[in-house]
Order: structure tokens, then sequence, then C-alpha cells
């Protein structure tokens, strides 16, 4: 365990970094609240830069090693910025036997972009889902923090044409 | 207020303070209850709420109750709303169409006879879900007018925590989780572990994809798996709970918060509960999206703030967990479980069920089947029941090919098994297992390989990569499977399958990997005639993989 030095200073003087500070101190400023600040700080800026892992990780005392190991291990973490709108389209069982397949293909013909990346315009970041747990509503995608379900290939390359 | 347009991108509303229902003057000759989960909120059913409250004001009912509750169950056929003096259930509604609704509340008389209920409900048996659909589930005071929290007052000021051990064992309760082990003999365990620090965590990081029992009973009555802690608490000597919630699960997380910061302030949580010494103190921790954090140790990790990766057992969480202290680790829906075996006995609860298997088993009824939802029923149903009885049979009238329970880790169930009685033996005696109670019906569109390398490729990616087995094998499978859905395999791939799925089932590290062939073994032991198909005929014979024609990939 590195020994604690002083407060490390936030990568820049965004206001958000209040948020996360807050959150770092209300956990105690402990190893172990290092998932925690993670989600913090991706709520609060959209993605976990280098920066950002690099302050973490030096407020709580994890080596930039393990905070890294983390931010990478678990799906829910991204380090890349997404686009301005995120769709995030299921593919868990009850969504691809319903045909989650053939919207990642349509999706992919219409608009260029597979499971994990961003349109060249930057509007759209198309992510996959292992299940949304909208199981009952399938195929369903989660587009910008709502959920839609019964989807259709057609209809969903339309909505996202429209954004 | 009417439906946004689908194409405009709606803003999420600021968090502003819950409207209301009607005001009562007096008990509620007629009540409407609106579902608010996951599922039919995802269908706007907070406009639904809105807009019936606001016309049965304007209607001048003062005897009408507008309340909104959790999960009514047949989650296909959302917005839901159900009167539950005549047991009416009104589906689809629309915010801008609720004059039947308003006009079926007008007219319900007291002591009416209420209507039959669909087979759907008629079947079922609700002990975890009892609330849901009947209280609010960010309403303390209505979950404790509905005997919330009895138990656990009970437990803490009339009973030993050698009493509530001896209620729990005695009920026959096993773990919802999956794996079916007696919970009973966990809180002994755990219970007779040295050490004054123990933990109790509970397991909410539903994995497996196409279930969602643990989210629904999260989003319709958080307070009971607070209360099936706490008693935990109680009963082996720990003082602090933890719930290990996914982050994908944005509701039932703010519905927790809600929950612990309510049961906080009325003195169910907290130090002193119930001005006794027992003081119980419960804390969320997220998930970040890896399936692996499902075993226990793993899990243990990622509360630690570190990698998902599992470690060898013994020591089992039970002597050596969170923080090296005895730790109780159960499901979601095995402590939903707890405060009524509590409060009726567990006699009662051993009375429902099968010899080895006791009580009710939480379902979520998926795939290609018509009342998609969430279904409860007594262990020993048999699968037709639930299929055709309940599940309304499969889509457009196609012919039933197999039933998938316990999502990666679990089996296909061929069709002449429906008549099996569902419990934990039966189910690993045909290949599968029970899990976490996911149940995704498949029909003549879906090929039977392809839904083995589907799984393959979730285990491959889910794999945390620690042993090698696993990380390594899964992959090879999947490459394996993959070439027999592309018509490039001979039967010679198809021996290799077979024999590297049996190295990675007895050699993986955890259960991820151990029971990652399981779909590979269901679906050569019942389908081998589609696998040879495919590698002899090439051909699909659901028509789903590129065997012939490699333009139809997606």
């Amino acid at each position: 365990m590195p020994v604690t030095t002083a407060k490390p200073d936030a990568p820049s003087d965004d206001k958000r970094w209040r948020i996360v500070d807050t959150r770092m101190r209300r956990l105690g400023e402990r190893p172990e609240a290092l998932i925690e600040v993670l989600h913090s700080v991706q709520e609060a800026f959209g993605y976990l830069d280098t920066d950002a892992l690099a302050y973490v990780g030096a407020s709580l005392g994890v080596p930039p090693s393990k905070v890294y190991g983390v931010a990478t291990f678990y799906s829910f973490f991204t380090l890349k910025p997404g686009g301005e709108h995120a769709c995030v389209l299921c593919t868990g069982t009850a969504c691809y036997i319903n045909g989650a397949g053939g919207i990642v293909a349509a999706i992919r013909r219409a608009l260029g972009v597979g499971p994990g990346e961003t349109t060249d315009d930057g509007k759209l970041s198309l992510l996959t889902a292992r299940c949304l747990g909208s199981c009952s509503v399938a195929p369903a995608m989660i587009l910008d923090g709502e959920v839609h379900g019964k989807l259709r290939p057609d209809g969903v390359v339309a909505r996202l044409e429209a954004l | 207020m009417t439906q946004a347009s689908g194409a405009e991108r709606r803003e999420r509303p600021a968090r502003r303070r819950r409207p209301r229902g009607p005001v009562l003057e007096g008990p509620a000759r007629a009540s409407a209850h609106v579902c608010q989960a996951a599922s039919c909120l995802s269908a706007r059913s907070d406009q639904v709420f809105e807009a019936l409250a606001d016309r049965v004001t304007e209607a001048g009912f003062t005897d009408v109750a507008v309340k909104r509750v959790g999960c009514l169950g047949l989650c296909a056929a959302g917005p839901l709303v159900e009167v539950p003096q005549t047991g009416q259930l009104f589906e689809n509604v629309r915010a801008d169409d609720v004059g039947d609704l308003v006009e079926a509340l007008r007219t319900v008389a007291p002591g009416a006879a209420p209507v039959p209920r669909a087979p759907f409900f008629a079947r079922q048996v609700r002990v975890a879900t009892e609330n849901s659909g009947r209280v609010d589930p960010e309403d303390l005071a209505d979950y404790r007018a509905n005997q919330g929290y009895r138990a656990l007052e009970r437990v803490v000021t009339s009973m030993t925590p050698a009493e509530v051990l001896d209620e729990i064992v005695r009920s026959g309760l096993r773990g919802r989780g999956g794996a079916g082990y007696p919970t009973g003999l966990k809180w002994r365990t755990v219970a007779k572990a040295p050490g004054d620090a123990k933990h109790v965590i509970c397991n909410a990081d539903e994995g497996d994809p196409g279930a969602f029992m643990d989210r629904s009973v999260l989003e319709s009555d958080p307070q009971r798996v607070l209360e099936g802690m706490a008693i935990a608490g109680y009963a082996v000597g720990a003082s602090r709970g933890y719930i290990y919630c996914r982050a994908e699960y944005p509701l039932a997380v703010a519905r927790l918060k809600t929950a612990i910061r309510e049961a906080g302030r009325a003195g169910l949580l907290g130090e002193e509960i119930a001005d006794t010494r027992f003081g119980f103190h419960v804390e969320i921790r997220l998930g970040a999206g890896a399936f692996v954090c499902g075993e226990e140790t793993a899990l243990i990790a990622s509360v630690q703030g570190g990698r998902g990766t599992p470690t060898p057992r013994p020591p089992y969480p039970a002597v050596s967990g969170l923080w090296r202290r005895p730790t109780l680790i159960n499901n979601v829906e095995t402590f939903a479980n707890v405060p009524p075996i509590i409060r009726n006995g567990g006699d009662w609860f051993a009375g429902i069920g099968t010899e080895t298997s006791k009580g009710t088993k939480v379902f979520a009824l998926a795939g290609r089947i018509v009342n998609t939802g969430l279904v409860e029923v007594p262990m020993g149903t048999t699968l037709r029941e639930i299929v055709y009885d309940i599940g309304g049979g499969v889509v457009d009238g196609r012919p039933f090919k197999a039933v998938q329970t316990g999502g990666p880790s679990g089996g296909c169930i061929p069709e002449q098994f429906l008549d099996m009685p569902v419990d934990y033996e039966s189910l690993a005696g045909v290949g599968s297992i029970m899990g976490s109670g996911g149940m995704i019906v498949m029909d003549d569109t879906s090929c039977m390989v392809d839904v083995a390398r589907y799984f393959m490729d979730f285990c491959r990616e889910e794999s945390c990569g620690k042993c090698i087995p696993c990380r390594v094998g899964t992959t090879q499978l999947h490459t394996l499977l993959s070439r027999i859905t592309e018509g490039d395999a001979t039967l010679d791939d198809l021996r290799q399958l077979e024999e590297l799925a049996d190295m990675v089932k007895h050699t993986s590290l955890c259960g991820l990997g151990q029971s990652a062939p399981n779909p590979v073994f269901s679906t050569l032991r019942y389908f081998r005639e589609e696998y040879l198909a495919h590698i002899q005929d090439r051909t699909c014979p659901a028509g789903v993989c590129p065997v012939a024609n490699r333009e139809v990939v997606g």
C-alpha cells in the first residue's frame, strides 16, 4: 500500500470535480472506494480519461496499474468519450432470439457504426449490453437514458437517423 | 399530457416532487394500481399515473385511490393498471385514453364479485412477490400497512438468533441465485464462524441475460429485501450489510436508496432497531458490468474495489469473506422470502413445493412466448403449465422447440420434458440448472447450434481471464461453434468440441468456466441432429446460420 501523501490537485478547475471530491470524502478516500468513485467520475464526465484515472488513484492511494486494471475490467466503464447521443442496444438472450442481431446489422448498414463505435460526426455512439432486463419488450434499447422496446430494424434506423 | 412524439428527444425531467394521487375522504371504494416498474415506465406509465390522477380528481371522486405500485407481472402488455377490488386488469393503457378506466372506477361497488382472473395470474402463488403490484415501492408506510417490518420487529424483540436460524432451516429455503444451497445451513455456518465483525451481502448483480426477477423485486418492493437482510444480520451476528447491485438497473438503485433512507429515518435500519441493542446498516455498492461477479468470491473482490476475479474456495466466504470476515451472501429473491417465513413460520413455507425444493420460485418468462413477464409458482409446477397455461404458449402458434433455463450456465430443455415438475434436482437431471430464474422459450426459428454459440460468446467475453481453461477454452469452444455455424466444420471438430467442453468443465477455477460448456452439452444431447445437419449437409434447419450463404451474417 503506497503511503498517502498530501491530496493531489484536481486535473482541472472544472466544477464537476467538486462532485467527485465530495463523493471521495464521503467514502473516506480509501482504496476500496475505487469503483464507486469511478462511477461518479463517469457520471459527471461521461468517460474516464487518463488524467481522471491518475487523479482518482492518487487520491485514494491506489497505484495507477490497479486503477487502470479496474477501469478496463468492467464493461460499464469507458475510456473514450462518447457521441452526443448514446444508443445501448440489448443483445441479451431474449433480444437475441427476437432479432437483435438484425438490428445491429441494419444500424451498421445505414449509419456505418458497429458496437463500441461512434459515428464520424460524433453524433451517435452505439453500444451493446449483455442484458438490460427489459426482456418482456425484447428487442430493447436504451436511447439517451430511456428504454425503448419491441424494436424493428427499420424503426430503429429511422429513429437514429432523425437524431 | 400527451404522448411525446417518438422522433423528438425527450428531455429528462429534472428531479421534482412526486405528484400525488387524489386526496381521499375516508376509505377507498375503488382504487387504480398503476404499475411503475421499469418495463411499464418505459411505456410511459408515469404519464398514465398523472393523467389518471388528474381525471379522477376532475371527476370529483373522493373515494377512489390512484396509487403507484410495483410490477404487475404481465410486462409485455404494459402500461398496466389494475383495479384490485374487481381484479380487472387494463393493458396497454395510454395517458391520453383513460376514459374506460375512469368509467370502471366510477361503477365499482363495494363487495362486487371479482372478475375471474386470467390463468396467467390464477396459477401463481405469491410469496417473494406478494407485494409486487400492491404496495407503493417508494412508500415505507404502505409497506408497513401490509405487514412490512413485522417480521424484523418480532425477531429482534422476541426471538434469539438461534430461533431465527431454526425457523429458516425448518422452512427448507434454498438459495435462489442458482445453485440452491440450503439457506439455513449457510446462515448457521456464518453464525458459528468465529469473529465479532461479520457482514451480510445481498447479491443483486443479476447477470444472466434474459433474467429480470431480482430487478423486479428491487423495483417493486425494496423494503422487503432490506428487512430480509436485517433479519439475516440479526441471525448471524452481523451489523453491516451491502447490496451489490448492477449499475444497469438505475431505477432499482434509486428505489433502494429511497428505501434505505426511509427505513433509517423510521428506526428500522441503523442503530438500536425497534429500541433494542441490535443495529444494522446497509450500503449500496454498484456493480460495473461483469458477469463473473455473480460468483461469491469475485463479488467480494469487487465490493472491495478491485477487479472481480474469483479465488479458490475454501476458504468459503462464510468463514473468510469480505475483508476476511465471515460473510453471508444471498441473492435478492432469497432475502425476499425471509420476512414471510418469519411471519408465517418455517413449516408454512415447507408446505409449499416439492420434497427437496420448498416454497415458490419467481421466473422471468421471455423469448418466443405470448405472455412475457414475471411469474411466481410453487416449486414442482410443470414446464408445460408455466409455458402454456401461464405463458400462453409460443407466439404466432409456432411449434415449441426448447426452453432455456439458467442463462449461460444452464441448458436447453426439449419438448419431451415439458411435463417434468420444475425443481432443483429435476432440472439438473436433464442437464440444465434452476439458475436465477430466467426462462427463455424458443421456437423453430431458433437454431440450437447458434444458441450454443451465442452463450459461448457471452462466456468468452465475460471470462475474467484468471484461469487458463476458462480464458482460452471458451475462446476455442467459440471458434469451433462458429466453424460449425459457418459450415466449415468436420466431424473431427465436433469430437474436439466435446472433448474440450469436458476439459473446461472439469478444470476451470470458478462457476463461470465450470458451467460455461452446459449449453453445448445440453444442445448436443437433445439436438445433435442440428449439429450434424450443419456439418454433414451444410444446412441450418432453422435458417439462421450462414452455413451455405455467407451473406446473411447478422
